[in-house]
């Protein structure tokens, strides 16, 4: 056990570059679902039926698929489309597209649970259309989904560990690479474990100063 | 897509099912075992618990099944792969399902149990009687997403070799070089599996709501 661990400390720059691998896929994909799908909400909120059907049932087909079944379907799908893209690309566009649609539907969620008076406040302050959305309602909208949107980006940081399938080298494909050369399953996938738990717990403490900011703000 | 390629891929939801409800099976009354110990909040095992679930939930099925199939070995415990994924589902279902029996038990009221107390029934009388048909009423919504949560992890497995949906969905696409068809097929099989689940829960609220009027 404990040459184990000295042998995995020999090769630790193999677990950190998977480590900051996760964390910049995770971090990349949750600001891009993020700004995606604001603009997705607003296209589920749409007052015409027909937008509002279509990017509604987008949403409900995505939050059916298995996200590797996704991921998969980017990696086969985008060259039979002439898109060819490294795995690393491949991935986070996957997670980037998958998130994007759970995004959606948690703003919209806190969307619907807006106050009316705040929307009539800002028509009667002059603001329409985008910069209603932009200035007046988004802000409270994200604000108010914070908890939710955490969770969602500790399901990013999970689902990010499929990508070790199609190859892409982030936590779980670094600690394989370890255990398949020096033969330590036990140290490396409990040390990837316990990286993802250090990732995981970082974005609850972050959600509570967020959740404690917004309060002090109210 | 052949009628063979066809078979792999009811073979695959076969499996996909079977390891899932293996999974909540186990998972739902584990889930409330762990989560009475930490409402009771004994001592040592309850903020053992409370470690294990936060590590667990944050635990990748595909890393978590790693470790379960490649680890367990090395300690004298030989493992297949079916049992080793069926182990990775239920750990990771148990941990979430204790987070939400939890929650219920909590938001359970004082007043309730202190009123049985004073009819003189015992703490298993209680809980029997008293706490759990009305916690699994509050908690049943979260239990069920948590079940299509479940479904959707469940491919995780695929790197333990057990073949299940998607698997049998990329081995059709790697033979006939059209991954795209098995790839859509896959999508329409999962959505029917998540829809039956809230198809249940639905069943289930609507008989009981048809109980209680009656």
């Amino acid at each position: 056990m404990t040459t184990g661990l000295a042998i995995l400390w020999e090769h630790r720059d193999l677990l950190i570059d998977g480590f900051l691998t996760t964390l910049w896929l995770a971090a990349l994909s949750a600001l891009a679902s993020l700004a995606l799908g604001s603009l997705l909400a607003i296209a589920l909120m749409a007052r015409r039926p027909m937008v509002a059907r279509a990017s509604g049932a987008l949403v409900d087909a995505m939050r059916c698929v298995p996200f590797l079944l996704f991921a998969y379907i980017i990696y086969y799908g985008l060259p039979s489309l002439g898109l060819r893209f490294s795995n690393w690309s491949s991935g986070l566009f996957a997670l980037i597209v998958y998130n994007t649609a759970y995004m959606a539907e948690l703003l919209r969620g806190a969307w619907r649970g807006l106050p009316v008076e705040m929307i009539e406040a800002g028509h009667a302050f002059g603001f329409h259309g985008i910069r209603l959305v932009r200035r007046i309602i988004l802000p409270p909208v994200i604000l108010a989904a914070v908890p939710m949107l955490g969770n969602q980006v500790i399901q990013i940081i999970k689902d990010s560990a499929f990508l070790t399938i199609i190859a892409v080298e982030e936590l779980t494909h670094a600690a394989t690479v370890i255990q398949q050369t020096y033969f330590l399953p036990f140290a490396s996938f409990v040390s990837a474990l316990l990286l993802y738990w250090v990732l995981c717990v970082g974005v609850e403490q972050l959600v509570r100063r967020v959740g404690a900011h917004a309060e002090a703000r109210r | 897509m052949g009628p063979g390629d066809w078979l792999s891929l009811a073979q695959g939801a076969l499996v996909t099912v079977a390891l899932s409800l293996a999974a909540i099976a186990i998972g739902l009354p584990l889930g409330l075992a762990l989560a009475l110990v930490r409402w009771r909040g004994v001592p040592y095992a309850s903020p053992a618990i409370a470690t294990l679930v936060s590590l667990l939930r944050a635990a990748p099925g595909v890393t978590l099944g790693l470790l379960i199939f490649f680890a367990l070995p090395t300690v004298g415990i030989s493992i297949e792969a079916i049992p080793a994924a069926i182990v990775t589902l239920t750990l990771i279902t148990a941990a979430f399902d204790c987070e939400i029996w939890r929650g219920a038990l909590v938001d359970f009221p004082r007043d309730q149990l202190e009123a049985a107390q004073s009819v003189g029934m015992t703490a298993g009388t209680r809980l029997r009687l008293i706490v759990l048909p009305q916690i699994l009423r509050s908690a049943l919504p979260a239990l069920v997403n948590e079940m299509t949560l479940l479904v959707k992890a469940s491919p995780a497995v695929a790197v333990l070799g057990v073949v299940d949906i998607t698997r049998a969905a990329v081995r059709i696409g790697a033979n006939t070089y059209e991954p795209l068809p098995p790839f859509s097929a896959a999508l329409v099989i999962y959505s029917l599996v998540v829809f039956l689940f809230v198809l249940a829960q639905r069943l289930v609220e609507r008989r009981r709501r048809a109980a209680e009027v009656a």
